[in-house]
């Protein structure tokens, strides 16, 4: 059970990842921060419900869209704003970037580039835990275009067979860049596909933190015990565009204005209230802590240096 | 009147749209093509045209992509397939490499697979190691495919065209900081034909060999050379397979120096090819070594200071050129 304390927490996480992503947005405008970025607000509710689930020595693998999972798995923002200012004091001294932050000190073996890249790793990451025999469950993020690659398939077959302690949670945000997910599978629920693996698949409310929390932490006990793999699938939905070159054209204004409407966080700020009378004082105070956090994180990435040429050279082999 | 100018980006999406005009078995496949353009919008407003049977947008199965295009070429379509980085090709590597490159000598010449695959190469735009690799020598050991690597938009179109018409597999490389470079693109169909090298520019005392952007960066090199009175020839190969080893020769034959210039990471990249062929039909007539300019080792950097110092830049060439020809 979690208690108020858990709950926000997990609140403030929502909020760290919500001020994050609209932060990085300006300082990619401001031409501080590179390349490109997938932002992932509006999906808060499903890194954080399923992380929360997790103990702190379990493992995730994340995405292209990764710094939500990043913070909910407890990733320092410092270093995240770090590494995507491209600085020597990010997650990844300044090499890797938003799409490959990783801080497997804390479980994130990694963002992935690759569409569907993670998910055979997730399963091999289980499989390395279930031969170690140190109890670890592995979370395997991904979204539902991935869950049209081959490696989504082979790597839910291999994971089901081997009955290895992992939770595929695919992260339903109705589009894979501007591909319509009914445009992309046959059948309406993604969770369905479990099915063809032998394996159990649920389909939650993904902008809904504590019932992302229940079924993880059901599908995460369920892998403890030995009893292997479940898919879940979280439906949600991203506010912002694909990344930074989406002009939106394949979707309509009020579409998007219906899901900003059930904002995880806004719904989330108002069940605390109104459940465990958490008092908004309080709310807001978490707030202005988190955007404090964030402002600090980013003059820490502004001051910090790059790397060295050198440097570089000595991470290409151990 | 002075002849059109069009981006590198536009004259790919021209060559496209006249292919889908003039023959109904041309179709192109890949994700987000349709209304969102692709994701370097090369194939913008090619499904308002053509509908979408004919540009049809994909999930995101590049196996499954890559084998649609060698299966619906085998039976007699001309597909184009877009792969949104090159990078991905890799999942889809055994139906390009096992299947679509080999079916045609496997079937004792019975068969051929007309495909197209295009897609996006190189670094240079921040999107670090796994979006940025200048993959071309993985292709071009593959016998039974072809690699084409075109430089200007002139160039993307005719080869284009004429990969189009080609009948084998070919994989079609755009760099991604070319595709808002212009120049004089006339407006009907035209082919440049697949194995033919073309001198960017003339020189006497050394020559570049290059392709896509970094003929680009030769040229920007022979600049700075000239300045310091050294007169560089830049030859553009334009395509790696096949390979214009006359035009190699004969420009070696006047410079009798060569620095072959590439993006890739250096080692087992395709100049090593290029460089060998020189060394063995052409060693009597070089001055010096043949030399090899290529990526540093290393996967691409997100760091935007460390990916321009990864590749060649035209100072960089313009210095190992002074190295090789101080040797002597
Ligand atoms: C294998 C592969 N193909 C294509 C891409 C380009 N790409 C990046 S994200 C993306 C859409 C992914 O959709 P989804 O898995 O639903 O995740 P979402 O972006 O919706 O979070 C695409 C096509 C890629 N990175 N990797």
């Amino acid at each position: 059970m979690l208690s108020v304390e858990n709950k926000l927490d997990m609140l403030r996480k929502m909020l760290l990842i919500r001020h994050f992503e609209e932060q990085a947005e300006e300082l990619y405008m401001e031409g501080k921060v590179f390349g490109t970025f997938h932002l992932y607000v509006g999906e808060e509710a499903v890194a954080v419900g399923a992380c929360a689930a997790l103990q702190p020595d379990d493992y995730i693998t994340s995405t292209h869209r990764g710094h939500g999972h990043c913070i909910a798995k407890g990733a320092d923002v410092k270093k995240m704003m770090a590494e995507i200012m491209a600085k020597d004091t990010g997650y990844c001294h300044g090499v890797g970037g938003s799409m490959h932050i990783a801080d497997v000190e804390q479980g994130n073996l990694g963002a992935n580039g690759v569409v569907g890249g993670g998910i055979p790793i997730a399963m091999g990451a289980a499989l390395g835990c279930k031969l170690q025999k140190n109890g670890k469950v592995v979370l395997g993020f991904f979204g539902d275009g991935a869950s049209n690659t081959g490696n989504f398939h082979e790597a839910i077959n291999m994971a089901a067979i081997l009955k290895v302690p992992v939770v595929f949670i695919c992260e339903n945000n109705h589009y894979a860049m501007s591909n319509p997910v009914k445009n992309a599978l046959a059948i309406a629920d993604i969770s369905e596909r479990s099915g063809a693996y032998g394996i159990p698949g649920v389909t939650v409310d993904g902008n809904d933190v504590l019932a992302v929390y229940e079924v993880v932490a059901e599908s995460v006990e369920r892998a403890r015990q030995g009893k292997g793999p479940t898919l879940i699938e979280a439906k949600t939905y991203r506010f912002k565009g694909h990344s930074k070159s989406d002009k939106n054209v394949y979707r309509t204004k009020e579409e998007i204005e219906s899901w900003k409407a059930r904002c995880p966080i806004k719904r989330f700020k108002g069940y605390l209230a109104e459940n465990d009378g958490v008092p908004v004082k309080k709310l807001e105070d978490i707030e202005s802590q988190v955007e404090q956090d964030i402002a600090e994180a980013i003059v820490f990435g502004l001051e910090s240096p790059e790397p060295t040429l050198e440097e570089a050279r000595k991470m290409v082999y151990a | 009147m002075p002849e059109r100018e069009i981006t590198f980006r536009e004259a790919v999406r021209e060559a496209l749209r006249e292919a889908l005009r003039a023959d109904e078995r041309v179709f192109l496949l890949g994700q987000d093509i349709g209304i969102y353009g692709g994701a370097f919008a090369v194939t913008l407003g090619l499904i308002e045209e053509f509908g979408r049977a004919r540009v049809i947008d994909t999930p995101i199965s590049e196996a499954a992509m890559i084998g649609a295009g060698a299966g619906a070429a085998l039976v007699g379509s001309r597909p184009v397939v877009e792969i949104q980085f090159s990078d991905f090709i890799g999942i889809g590597m055994d139906q390009l490499v096992n299947q679509a490159a080999k079916i045609r000598f496997m079937f004792g010449g019975k068969a051929t697979v007309p495909m197209v695959l295009r897609a996006p190469i190189g670094c240079g735009t921040g999107a670090a190691a796994q979006h940025s690799q200048s993959q071309e020598a993985w292709y071009a050991h593959v016998p039974g495919l072809k690699v084409v690597m075109p430089a200007t938009a002139y160039d993307a179109k005719g080869l284009l065209h004429a990969s189009l018409l080609d009948d084998n597999p070919v994989l079609f490389f755009e760099h991604k900081l070319l595709y808002p470079m212009k120049s004089a693109v006339p407006d009907k169909p035209y082919t440049v034909p697949l194995g033919k090298a073309k001198i960017r520019r003339s020189g006497r005392d050394v020559t570049l060999l290059a392709y896509a952007l970094q003929t680009v960066k030769c040229l920007q090199a022979a600049d700075l050379l000239a300045d310091q009175g050294i007169d560089a020839e830049v030859l553009d190969l334009r395509t790696l397979r096949p390979l214009d080893t006359e035009a190699i020769a004969e420009s070696i034959k006047r410079t009798h120096k060569a620095v072959v210039v590439y993006e890739a990471p250096r080692t087992g990249g395709f100049g090593a090819e290029i460089a060998a062929f020189i060394g063995e039909e052409l060693f009597d007539e070089l001055d010096a070594p043949v030399m090899r300019l290529g990526g540093l080792d290393m996967p691409v950097p997100y760091n935007p200071n460390l990916e321009q110092a990864l590749v060649p830049q035209p100072d960089t060439i313009a210095g190992a050129v002074k190295k090789l020809l101080n040797r002597r």
